[in-house]
């Protein structure tokens, strides 16, 4: 199943609603309270970069019986150096995105380390797809 | 992991329920649907918490109390009060009178529940301190905000603190101080004041615990009328005075809100009324909100003093609880009271761990949840989506549910029976026995009493 959320750029109020959205949709479908807790935690670290960073963007949402994949796709500056970012305490974000709690340069190893595989295309000038995916158990 | 069932204090009485739907306008876990014009409750939803008692007109749903008479099975009868019983009375009438008019309607002891606060407080400091894994740490001390996470915070469940509320240690205390006096445990009767419906459910089927030390529950309104009935015929006055220990500051104000959290170090945050709990906990679930030590979350507005069962306004209650408090925090001795007991209680303070019993799923089984999802979609689309309720469900995507899970038809929604009308599809007989159906035939002009 798929979940297409739209991302709007620069409105901190709303960052987290795509997350709990899609969080909603996990209940219902009776995936484990403790992974459906990975996968947001990653997804909306992902939420907010877009939020703070791009020009705006979505979150596509993919579910199966297997594992869940979510692609955070922006258009906006992109990541010169994505291994300088995966470094924790890297940022780019301004005083004011700090200043909101944001920016802690902790969002990328965060998704590490909340998800199975994550990806991360980007190209400097057009945009960044970030790829989590999330195992789930098979019973 | 899930436990099946739930005791509900809350009980909806069919006779009385004319199927008006403000409680199922109001329940914060889409608890309440209307068919055949009555109220029924999905019973693995409801979280206790009281909102459909306040919401309902005609007093349909009431909370299910033990016989009052039931006091006298036993030669020792110990109320346990809660401090914002107290906070219920105008300022006039001393606490002497209220324990006057207590041992009158038929108890033999009273303890304050918040007698063993002081102790509770010291170990739940060292818990905050040393569970930095599960920060922030939630409060057992609420038991709607227990069931509220479990059913639908199920990832939340690990943060709850696994100590037992006052109430609990209270009721051990009594139960120890009487048998070390040498009186059979099984004469005695500990029967609590409750002022909500929550506290009641987890008494008769309590969570983390594997039984509940107390014997019965009485409501808070039914006592309250009985001792303010005594009072009220200047009875009390005769008596003599009875000396009465007051609590300590901290559990003076421990019920009200931010009596938790204004003892714990660290950033703590006291949040009450359910659905800004309910708010409050997405964020937490998302870890939008970080660094956070300690969360005091209660289910009623101005906590304990906004109980369903307190007979005066929550805010003139909170109010006198904290008038009442002593300027300065008196600690017992060691040798007095419930510090005497002090090991023994500590050692019993511990609660198992709290499993998830998540409510939302539409499926045990991940692929049929898929299904029941994809159909439930399907059918919010062709919904209008007013949330009118006139379906008998809260709102359209619960609707949309139901029909999924094969509680509900389409056929049940107003503007479909509308668009079939016109098309022919549905006869204006067969849709008033719809509707019919769902809000009983007695609202209908033809058969209007």
């Amino acid at each position: 199943m798929r979940f297409e959320y739209q991302i709007e750029a620069g409105n901190f109020t709303n960052a987290g609603d795509a997350s709990s959205g899609f969080k909603k949709i996990l209940k219902q479908l009776n995936v484990d309270p403790q992974i459906i807790k990975r996968i947001v935690v990653s997804m909306y670290e992902g939420e907010v970069n877009i939020v703070a960073h791009s020009n705006g963007g979505k979150a596509i949402c993919d579910v199966d019986t297997s594992r869940v994949l979510i692609q955070l796709v922006d258009i906006g500056p992109g990541i010169p150096d994505i291994e300088k970012a995966m470094q924790a305490g890297f940022s780019t974000a301004s005083a004011k995105v700090r200043e909101m709690g944001f920016g802690a340069g902790m969002g990328l190893q965060n998704i590490k380390n909340n998800s199975d595989i994550l990806n991360i295309q980007s190209e400097v000038g057009v945009g960044t797809c970030v790829e989590i995916i999330v195992n789930l158990p098979q019973s | 992991m899930d436990s099946k069932h739930f005791h509900h204090a809350l009980k909806i009485s069919e006779e009385i329920c004319i199927g008006c739907s403000h409680c199922m306008n109001v329940c914060p876990t889409e608890a309440i649907r209307v068919r055949n014009g009555k109220a029924i409750l999905y019973e693995n939803r409801c979280v206790d918490c009281g909102e459909c008692f306040k919401a309902c007109p005609v007093r349909a749903i009431f909370i299910d109390q033990d016989d009052f008479k039931r006091i006298q099975s036993f030669n020792y009868r110990i109320a346990l009060v809660p401090a914002v019983f107290f906070g219920q009375f105008p300022e006039e009438i001393s606490h002497s009178q209220i324990y006057n008019a207590i041992l009158a309607n038929g108890f033999t002891h009273i303890y304050e529940v918040e007698t063993s606060v002081d102790l509770l407080a010291n170990e739940v400091k060292a818990y905050v301190k040393s569970h930095p894994e599960s920060k922030p740490l939630i409060s057992s001390f609420c038991p709607a905000i227990i069931r509220l996470v479990q059913v639908k915070f199920p990832a939340l469940t690990d943060n709850i603190i696994l100590l037992k509320p006052p109430l609990d240690i209270t009721a051990l205390y009594c139960r120890k101080e009487l048998t070390d006096q040498g009186i059979n445990p099984a004469e005695i009767g500990v029967f609590y004041i409750t002022p909500c419906a929550a506290k009641i459910a987890a008494i008769k089927s309590p969570v983390g615990e594997d039984y509940s030390m107390i014997t019965g529950v009485i409501n808070m309104d039914t006592l309250y009328n009985k001792v303010y009935k005594y009072i009220r015929n200047d009875r009390s006055t005769r008596q003599p005075e009875i000396p009465v220990r007051p609590l300590s500051r901290t559990a003076q104000q421990w019920t009200l809100t931010h009596g938790e959290a204004n003892h714990i170090p660290g950033r703590s945050l006291a949040i009450d009324e359910i659905h800004n709990v309910i708010e409050f906990l997405e964020k937490i679930e998302n870890d939008e909100i970080g660094d956070i030590d300690f969360l005091e979350l209660r289910a009623c507005d101005e906590s304990c003093a906004g109980g369903v069962l307190l007979s005066a306004n929550r805010f003139l209650v909170a109010e006198r609880l904290r008038r009442y408090t002593p300027a300065t925090d008196t600690t017992a001795a060691p040798e007095e009271g419930i510090n005497r007991y002090k090991d023994y209680l500590l050692k019993r303070m511990k609660i198992h761990s709290i499993n998830p019993r998540s409510m939302m799923k539409l499926d045990e089984n991940m692929e049929e949840a898929m299904r029941k999802m994809d159909k439930s979609s399907q059918m919010l689309r062709c919904l209008p989506l007013t949330d009118c309720g006139a379906c008998g469900s809260p709102n359209c995507q619960a609707f949309a549910n139901d029909i999924a899970l094969g509680e509900a038809e389409i056929r049940q929604c107003i503007f479909i029976q509308k668009n079939r009308e016109q098309t022919g599809e549905l006869s204006p007989d067969e849709s008033l026995e719809l509707l019919k159906g769902i809000w009983g035939s007695d609202k209908f002009f033809s058969n209007r009493k």
